[in-house]
């Protein structure tokens, strides 16, 4: 007991330092992670000439909307906006579908050949994005469906990490209710869509979040199906403009104003779905 | 309800028995028209690719007409030797590809799985306020697009930039980083030409003294953004292990009188093992993948010494017409990632869960599934 004491009394002593010391470390660290992104916002609004001389600043005696008028001006942005708002659309709309719809065949129907399919799903994971650049670009090419959105659209439409969250969420709910259903005499496509999927909110959601962000940030899938500026997206213009594409000098502000702009959706969903993002406790799957 | 459930259980025997197999049959039917969507979508765009893929890279296609059609050759291993094998420039640019990406491999791997370590450890203190404002603030790198934060960092790290204007605070000039070639080993050891017996032709065409250039200034800025954005990611990963661990092992390690780094080293971190397993795979998958911050970065410049195997890869088909000699680098590459998870796995002998229960297990697999989707170690 008294050895229980001392242990507390002397945690308690090195509460005082080490908690400081934490809060020190911590603070400077996440100026580290957050300065980069007061600078980007910060520079978007200066000169081209400011920005260059000046870019640690987050001051400026004469802000500018300039960098801003000249990119919606002098570039396709919105064409690139729009496009990236379809295919996220589209895929995240799709992916819910049918990644739900695969998980729930392989954690509940019973099919020959289940198994198989399972097996093989954990297989595709395996193999790098990086690898099937080439390959993707040819397929593409052979069914026809290259430079359209179909191309862009269709080979994202399932995920096998989706699939694999989503079996192991339908797994994890009791069978009752669905019985009650089919005893009711709902077929399998009934339960699914009105009784199963109603109750998988929090998957749902978990899927909606990886594949928005994930379909808005893709940059290396739409370079091998696309080649026409009709269909650029905002990850395949951004990295045009980075290169210098535009007209002459660094043009820091237009850069950094295309980048913090194609943030701003990622950054809203991030901020509103926080809490189920950042909550590692409960996971996304609540049991 | 009742009437449905009364009808049923009035039914006879044997009418059961096949209105049984008839429900059997009808949900093996649901069950494949279910997977369907998923068997052809990653049929077509995931396992069809890998095995055209295998196809260009042992033939002469040149990306005219058709991979399969009449006027394109089977050449065996040559795309593999021009790549592997001799002298030719096809050899050294690979050679120097693999370097490039070995040392950011090296360095990047260790150091964004200790920081994201110390980050979750620092944020899981029950103690600490305004916890959910710094996991915010560690985790939005995270999820903002891989060629907005290049283009940040192109200017942050530019000659004039906040990262120069930083170090000139302690009146240190710092290089013009995107443009700077030389490697950080060479630079320490204060430049040069190196030993004459560095100079010959090692492994992959290029010579030992260009093997131990160390990564350059140019990929070192690139190291640190990819620090920067992964370990929010991974902090969360090792965070939903700590809290399935739970306070009470670090109580009972305290009321035995142990000191904090006692507790950290000899309790909390090899009931971490394996979500320091899972990191360093998921690392090393995601490190031999760099592609994006290349591509709108830098181009493999300066000097090739940000050039990595997936952007070498994408330029020798896309760029140079050379389909057969990209799908060959492409399925190298593959080789190498598969190489490394196997090494790693013999060293760190695999990533057995022994301390921790089902329930825990449970969220870290889920914690581990999230983050393999939003790193890209999974397609």
């Amino acid at each position: 007991m008294s050895n229980t004491e001392a242990a507390r009394r002397h945690a308690g002593e090195s509460h005082g330092v080490g908690h400081v010391a934490t809060y020190v470390v911590l603070t400077l660290l996440a100026i580290m992670y957050i300065f980069p992104f007061l600078v980007e916002v910060a520079n978007s609004f200066k000169t081209d000439e400011e920005a260059t001389l000046a870019g640690m600043s987050l001051w400026s005696t004469n802000w500018t909307t300039a960098a801003y008028t000249t990119l919606f001006a002098n570039s396709d942005f919105a064409l690139w906006t729009m496009n990236s708002v379809i295919v996220t659309v589209v895929v995240t709309t799709g992916r819910v579908f049918f990644v739900s719809l695969a998980g729930y065949s392989l954690a509940r129907l019973r099919f020959p050949g289940r198994q198989a399919v399972y097996l093989a799903l954990i297989a595709v994971m395996s193999v790098p994005a990086v690898v099937l650049l080439i390959p993707k670009f040819l397929v593409i090419k052979s069914l026809g469906i290259y430079d359209s959105y179909a191309g862009m659209i269709l080979p994202l439409l399932v995920d096998a990490a989706g699939v694999f969250i989503m079996r192991n969420f339908f797994e994890s709910i009791p069978l009752a209710v669905e019985e009650a259903a089919r005893i009711d005499g709902a077929g399998t496509f009934r339960t699914f869509w009105s009784v199963v999927l109603p109750m998988s909110r929090p998957a749902l959601m978990t899927i909606i979040i990886l594949s928005f962000q994930g379909s808005w940030n893709e940059l290396n899938h739409f370079i091998v199906s696309t080649q026409s500026p009709s269909l650029t997206t905002l990850t395949k213009g951004v990295a045009s403009l980075a290169s210098g594409q535009l007209s002459s000098g660094n043009q820091y502000p237009i850069k950094l104003a295309a980048a913090a702009l194609m943030t701003i959706p990622v950054a809203i969903i991030f901020f509103i779905f926080q809490k189920r993002i950042m909550n590692t406790s409960g996971g996304a799957v609540k049991e | 309800m009742t009437t449905t459930q009364g009808l049923a259980r009035a039914t006879p025997a044997p009418a059961q028995g096949r209105g049984r197999r008839s429900l059997g049959n009808a949900q093996a039917g649901a069950g494949w028209l279910f997977v369907l969507p998923m068997v052809v979508v990653l049929g077509l765009f995931l396992f069809l690719p890998v095995v055209m893929a295998a196809w260009v890279s042992v033939s002469d296609w040149s990306g005219r007409g058709a991979p399969w059609g009449g006027n394109v050759n089977f050449v065996g291993s040559k795309n593999y030797v021009d790549v592997l094998g001799g002298q030719g420039l096809a050899a050294r640019d690979f050679g120097t590809a693999i370097r490039n990406n070995l040392y950011y491999v090296i360095l990047v791997v260790p150091l964004q799985t200790v920081l994201s370590l110390l980050l979750a450890f620092m944020v899981n203190k029950r103690a600490l306020r305004g916890k959910s404002f710094y996991r915010t603030a560690f985790y939005f790198p995270s999820v903002t697009s891989s060629v907005a934060i290049t283009v940040l960092w192109l200017f942050l790290f530019s000659a004039s930039g906040a990262v120069n204007a930083f170090l000139g605070w302690f009146s240190i000039q710092g290089p013009n980083w995107f443009a700077d070639p030389r490697g950080v080993i060479h630079i320490m050891l204060g430049g040069g030409d190196g030993p004459a017996a560095l100079q010959e032709p090692a492994l992959f065409g290029i010579s030992g003294w260009e093997w131990l250039a160390g990564p350059s200034v140019a990929m070192c800025a690139f190291i640190l953004m990819a620090i920067f954005t992964t370990s929010g990611t991974f902090m969360l990963l090792f965070l939903a292990a700590l809290q399935a661990i739970g306070e009470e092992t670090e109580e009972a390690a305290m009321v035995d009188g142990a000191s904090a780094w006692q507790r950290f080293w000899y309790v909390t971190l090899p009931m971490l093992r394996p979500t320091v397993f899972t990191v360093i795979t998921l690392g090393l998958i995601g490190t031999w993948q760099v592609f994006d911050q290349i591509y709108t970065g830098t181009q493999g410049g300066p000097s090739k010494t940000t050039l990595t195997p997936a952007y070498l890869s994408y330029d020798a088909a896309f760029l140079s017409g050379d389909w057969g000699r990209g799908a060959a680098i492409a399925f190298v590459l593959f080789g190498i990632i598969v190489l490394f998870t196997i090494l790693q796995r013999l060293i760190l002998g695999g990533g057995d869960n022994t301390g921790t229960d089902r329930r825990a297990q449970r969220a870290e697999k889920r914690a581990r599934t999230r983050a393999a989707a939003q790193t890209g170690g999974v397609a």
